[in-house]
């Protein structure tokens, strides 16, 4: 960990968004919205879609951060959700995470989350803290 | 609409959450996570939202028009399996913005008297 330095840029992860894979977020953290599973029901109430959950963005994201702290622990993790991500049916929506070194201070480093669908930024001010253990 | 003298107030949750080895897993294995040893940074949303659902749900809150608006997490220490938790919510604030209501809500939870992590959850309400 300690070979990070403040502006240091991160390689990117791509991982792959669909229908089945929403279903499984929903039964792992409870999260049963229909927004999140069943299209009929998602453009009765406005939406273009089924959308990801914000939260299984900013799950995967978590990922990301985890593989980075490696034996250090993430101690801080926030994220607002800009753009919702459309999941059609029968398609992998790929969502694409980088960071950037922010900070470098003793026994932690801070970083500042880019996550990306079609080009387009899905959330916003997203910065995490990854403390020594 | 929430009921605005609500905001401010803490509630208790009515029972602590048993934290398996399974439920952790289960989280894993969504974001490709094959460390077990500890929950995944985001975790502690599988307790804290579903805890904030049936309050704002009970509040008259319709869950189906709310979208996530923003997280933040603060891990004081990684969730284990075994761990027992008490989650507590706080409605910080609630405000109507064109026409939309958000709500922010801070959620604590306790390992006995350890706190383990803190997330604050802003929920938007489509009009």
């Amino acid at each position: 960990m300690s070979a990070y330095t403040v502006g240091q840029e991160l390689a990117s992860q791509s991982y792959s968004i669909n229908r089945a894979l929403l279903v499984a977020y929903a039964d792992a953290s409870g999260d049963q919205n229909p927004i999140h599973q069943d299209e009929a029901f998602a453009k009765s109430v406005g939406l273009p879609d089924v959308i990801a959950h914000g939260m299984l963005t900013m799950a995967l994201a978590g990922k990301y951060i985890s593989d980075i702290a490696g034996s250090a622990a993430v101690k801080e993790f926030g994220a607002r959700f800009t753009k919702p991500v459309v999941v059609p049916a029968g398609v992998d929506t790929q969502l694409v995470i980088s960071a950037k070194v922010s900070a470098v201070e003793a026994g932690q480093i801070k970083l500042d989350i880019t996550a990306m669908v079609d080009e387009v930024k899905v959330l916003g001010m997203a910065k995490a803290t990854i403390v020594a253990s | 609409m929430l009921n605005a003298e609500l905001v401010g107030r803490t509630f208790a949750g009515a029972e602590t959450t048993l934290v398996t080895q399974e439920s952790i897993a289960a989280f894993a294995a969504v974001v490709g996570e094959t460390n077990l040893d500890v929950a995944p940074p985001t975790y502690a949303i599988s307790i804290t939202l579903n805890q904030s659902q049936t309050l704002l749900q009970d509040s008259g809150l319709d869950w189906t028009r709310v979208v996530h608006g923003d997280q933040r997490f603060e891990i004081f220490r990684p969730i284990v399996a075994g761990d027992s938790l008490l989650c507590s919510s706080t409605i910080e604030s609630a405000r109507v913005m064109a026409g939309n209501e958000i709500v922010s809500v801070r959620s604590d939870l306790h390992s006995g008297s350890e706190l383990v992590v803190s997330t604050w959850s802003t929920l938007v309400v489509r009009a």
